[in-house]
């Protein structure tokens, strides 16, 4: 019997933020007005998509420790459910930033980081995409990743913080979260909504790989 | 005479003080109280959590189907 409790639980803790996330009370804050409840399902994008890199850097370097293949599937499934919910992040947070920001894409650090990071990721799927020989693909894709992740890295989490132009909080000397600007409230529906999302994230990638183990069986039939 | 500049006098503070109470009701963010009083928002609440919802059930259905394939092709018993 395999454990499907954690799935369970990313649809309800998803389903809790979706309801509170709208009911609860939040802060009346300029600018933002209600638009401040966007971070429940705007922010926790991001959060997802920062946890799939990381557990696809995971993955890519146990498979640099023995080579086994299945942990360059797990690799690449997490990146590619992480480039889904970065899509998702850009587009949320540019309908996000029209309505406060006054235009889509304003010449944001974060922003601009992002879009380089994203096309960090691109490039890591062109690379597999063009090896054929499937050991080969693994060794240069997964050492690829290490770099991929560093500079995603830098670009969204380490650079916009020293520029001194980035609206978006915990940039330029402001704290981010854990300083004035989340109160108890709104913690109690945002970190539920980050691991819920996580957890949907974490079954996607699972549902995807499974998916590929049967695409390598079939072939393998096929061939014998 | 008097009476007249009392009344201007009574007058304009009566007229500060509206004015001061419209800026302090102009001084808070505008937020969706009404919306949110009137019960209307929890339609949205119940049309999201459908989607949401919907959505989960169709993952656990293509879950499933999965792990039938992964019988079928003997990978998992």
């Amino acid at each position: 019997m395999k454990a499907h409790w954690w799935k369970a639980l990313g649809i309800i803790l998803v389903l809790y933020s979706i309801v509170m996330g709208f009911l609860g009370k939040v802060p009346a804050l300029w600018v933002l007005h209600e638009t401040i409840r966007n971070l429940y399902f705007h922010v926790t994008m991001w959060f997802a998509m920062m946890t799939l890199l990381t557990i696809s850097l995971g993955y890519s370097i146990a498979y640099l420790r023995g080579f086994k293949r299945e942990y360059d599937v797990i690799a690449t499934e997490a990146a590619n459910v992480a480039m889904m919910f970065g899509a998702v992040g850009i587009v949320t947070g540019m309908a996000w930033a029209n309505f406060t920001w006054g235009e889509p894409w304003p010449n944001d650090p974060k922003l601009n980081g992002v879009a380089v990071g994203m096309i960090a990721y691109i490039a890591y799927f062109i690379l597999r995409a063009s090896i054929d020989e499937q050991s080969k693909r693994g060794r240069i894709a997964a050492v690829y990743n290490i770099f991929a992740y560093v500079m995603f890295m830098v670009f969204v989490n380490a650079l916009p913080r020293m520029a001194d132009d980035s609206m978006h909080p915990g940039q330029a000397g402001n704290p981010g979260f854990g300083g004035y600007d989340l109160d108890s409230g709104m913690r109690a529906v945002f970190y539920p909504a980050v691991i819920g999302w996580i957890l949907m994230g974490v079954w996607l990638v699972n549902v995807r790989k499974r998916m590929r183990e049967l695409e390598f069986k079939f072939l393998q039939n096929e061939l014998d | 005479m008097l009476y007249k500049r009392f009344l201007a006098l009574v007058l304009s503070v009566f007229a500060s003080a509206i004015a001061m109470a419209q800026d302090a009701a102009a001084d808070k963010p505008q937020m969706a109280d009404a919306f949110r009083a009137d019960g209307k928002i929890y339609v949205v609440v119940t049309v999201l959590s459908l989607v949401f919802v919907g959505l989960a059930v169709y993952l656990v259905m293509i879950d499933r189907k999965i792990s039938k394939l992964e019988k079928q092709a003997g990978i998992k018993k």
